[in-house]
């Protein structure tokens, strides 16, 4: 019995931890859709939905409904299996970040030792991220880069005209604007000496002077340009407009097929929001926290979770406000600017770190 | 039994066979391709499994090296099957044969 | 214990994912397997203490390589392979070849297995991100400078390949295709521009 707990008990733990995170980000995904609506409509001089309770709060829930019960109709001469496919891998892509997030600080103060069968000892910290890898960077762009093929095929199985268009463009402006992301992103590395997430805010967690987004705001720029060209976002939202392509490479997905397309867009938006936070705005951490609690209690850890989400709802309004006020680029002209203009100037910043950290060095 | 050096060679070994099975078997060009990269995958997989069960970097090394030619190796190869199949509307490799008789 | 399940589940994956690439006759289909053969060794090269190779793997192989792969089939809109009419001996070459292997990854199993082998060395960690970065830029700097000018080599030769034939030029060559096909009648399908 014992070894059978000692076993599974790593299991059961991260098992529960991912579905606690999942849970987490999906509501929070939700109540961005509502944020949008609302806050777009105060953009635009009107009031968002506001009748299905309070101030709109259970409208996710409607929406959810709505999608449940819509007919679910299927393409007849569309390739079934990749058709069914398609959202599942888009959303897959999307969720599988979130357990490198770092959520908090590690908790330090909690004495594990009333766990039976001894599996408390050894253990002297909480760290709130789930997975703990050495290249956690790296892990997150390969992982976006996944997610280019539920576009390709969802547009290629529909069989139509407009998706195929809307797909092929969608995934040849997300690969274009990968290079400037990750590109953009070795600055930071440069500076933090670590791919790991941890570590990055680790080296910006002394002062808010060290946060990386004064020495690297070109990278900073690049990135949060970039990362609207990932997530399909305006000004970038050419291949999902509805006023160019139906509805580009969803168009022909209803109910809850296209529930997950759009599930996986705002969490895409929620990762590269999590990113820029982690990379360039110094993650959990606000100065003067580690005044009012004590580093590694449980307080301190809930006011970091608490900062941490404060950064990134600023990030997903800046989303909000942005597809509020700009008009879209045509096609040729974004993979121009993603080509000639982004891509070197990411590259230009690496040049120019290269040599600043050379010289401050040597 | 707990996993060794043996289990890993073996999986890359069966990796490498269905590869070389593939190439010989399928008439599409990029099909070919395909298992040529699953080839290299085989081998990719060794490199790493003696890199861990000998603890020397060089054979992740190696492996990155690997990777990027099998990169370079993409990005022709994909423009030379885009090429032939501007001039003969097909990729299948049986209709690329006017060097034959 | 855990460790030997992970393993063979991940390995099964990845011979069920091979099996089904060189099975189906769909190109397509035949890429997804593919991409479902990189993550699986992605897994496994994350158990095998290779989590910056695990990483870029993903990143390359199955973010990139694949991308494009599944973007020239969708592009060129290619067809189911057909059976072999002319050069039937290729299936018994196949199948020896395969037996051939087959045999020999046995061979190498049964020897590797009775071979005595020395404890893993566990607290060395050469898989990190330092110290492959270390040694490609002190032991190994020329293979990677050489890898450098190949990816250039490879990049102009790409774009050269795929540079658009002028215009009576494609007419020309697409023309004389069609003539020796006897198929006049699809003369409009194929004005496609890439």
């Amino acid at each position: 019995m014992e070894s059978v707990v000692k076993t599974a008990f790593p299991f059961v733990v991260y098992t529960g931890a991912i579905l606690l995170a999942f849970q987490g980000v999906l509501i929070m995904v939700a109540y961005t859709v509502l944020a949008e609506r609302k806050v777009l409509g105060w953009i635009q001089g009107r009031i968002g939905p506001n009748r299905v309770g309070p101030w709109g709060v259970l409208q996710p829930f409607a929406d959810l409904l709505k999608f449940i019960f819509k007919e679910d109709l299927v393409p007849d001469k569309s390739t079934k299996f990749v058709y069914f496919l398609a959202p599942l891998v888009a959303l897959t892509c999307a969720l599988m970040p979130i357990v490198l997030y770092p959520f908090g600080p590690p908790i330090t103060t909690i004495d594990w030792t009333f766990l039976p069968y001894g599996l408390g000892e050894g253990i002297t910290q909480l760290p709130l991220t789930i997975a703990q890898i050495d290249v956690g960077v790296l892990f997150v762009l390969g992982i976006t880069s996944v997610g280019v093929y539920g576009i390709a095929l969802a547009g290629w199985s529909s069989n139509s005209k407009y998706s195929l268009m809307g797909g092929l463009r969608s995934s040849a402006q997300m690969i274009s604007y990968e290079l400037a992301m990750g590109a953009s992103v070795i600055g930071v590395v440069m500076l933090s000496g670590t791919l790991d997430l941890n570590g990055i805010i680790n080296a910006q967690a002394s002062s808010p002077f060290r946060w990386f987004i004064i020495p690297q705001f070109i990278g900073f720029v690049v990135f949060l340009i970039a990362a609207f060209a990932e997530t399909n976002r305006v000004p970038f939202d050419l291949p999902e407009a509805e006023t160019e392509l139906v509805a580009g490479f969803h168009t022909e997905y209803s109910a809850l097929k296209f529930a997950l397309f759009f599930m996986a867009e705002y969490v895409n938006m929620f990762t590269v929001s999590v990113m820029v936070t982690v990379l360039f705005l110094g993650g959990w951490y606000l100065p003067g926290l580690s005044y009012l609690f004590e580093v590694g209690s449980i307080p301190y850890a809930i006011a970091s979770h608490v900062t941490f989400l404060g950064k990134i709802f600023l990030f997903l309004f800046l989303y909000i406000w942005i597809r509020g006020t700009l008009p879209r680029f045509r096609f040729d002209q974004l993979m121009n600017f993603g080509w000639k203009f982004l891509l070197p100037l990411a590259l230009a910043n690496v040049i120019l770190t290269i040599l600043i950290v050379y010289f401050l060095n040597s | 039994m707990e996993t060794s050096l043996a289990h890993y060679l073996a999986l890359s070994g069966i990796l490498f066979t269905i590869g070389a099975v593939g190439v010989v078997y399928k008439r599409n060009a990029i099909g070919i391709f395909m298992c040529i990269e699953l080839m290299l995958n085989g081998v990719n997989l060794t490199f790493i499994a003696f890199s861990r069960y000998y603890a020397d970097a060089t054979g992740q090394l190696f492996v990155f090296m690997v990777m990027s030619v099998a990169a370079a190796e993409a990005a022709v190869g994909l423009g030379i099957i885009i090429a032939l199949f501007r001039n003969r509307l097909s990729v299948d490799v049986d209709d690329a044969s006017i060097l034959k008789n | 214990m855990a460790s030997t399940i992970i393993f063979y589940l991940l390995a099964g994956f990845a011979i069920a994912c091979a099996i089904s690439l060189v099975i189906h006759r769909n190109p397509l289909y035949s890429a997804i397997s593919l991409v479902g053969v990189f993550l699986s060794l992605s897994c496994i090269y994350f158990t095998l203490a290779a989590p910056f190779i695990a990483a870029v793997q993903v990143l390359i192989y199955a973010g990139a390589i694949m991308v494009l792969v599944v973007f020239v089939i969708l592009l060129l809109n290619l067809d189911d392979d057909k059976p072999l009419t002319r050069l039937r001996y290729l299936y018994a070459v196949a199948g020896g070849l395969g037996l051939a292997l087959l045999a020999q990854t046995l061979f190498i199993f049964y020897a590797v297995m009775r071979t005595p082998q020395e404890e893993i060395n566990t607290e060395q960690t050469v898989g990190n991100t330092l110290s492959i970065g270390r040694a490609m830029y002190t032991e190994y700097l020329l293979p990677v400078e050489i890898v450098g000018v190949m990816l250039l080599m490879a990049i102009v030769g790409a774009v050269v390949l795929v540079r658009k034939l002028n215009q009576p030029q494609l007419e020309l060559v697409v023309e004389e295709e069609l003539e020796l096909r006897h198929e006049k009648e699809e003369k409009d399908d194929y004005r496609i521009a890439f």
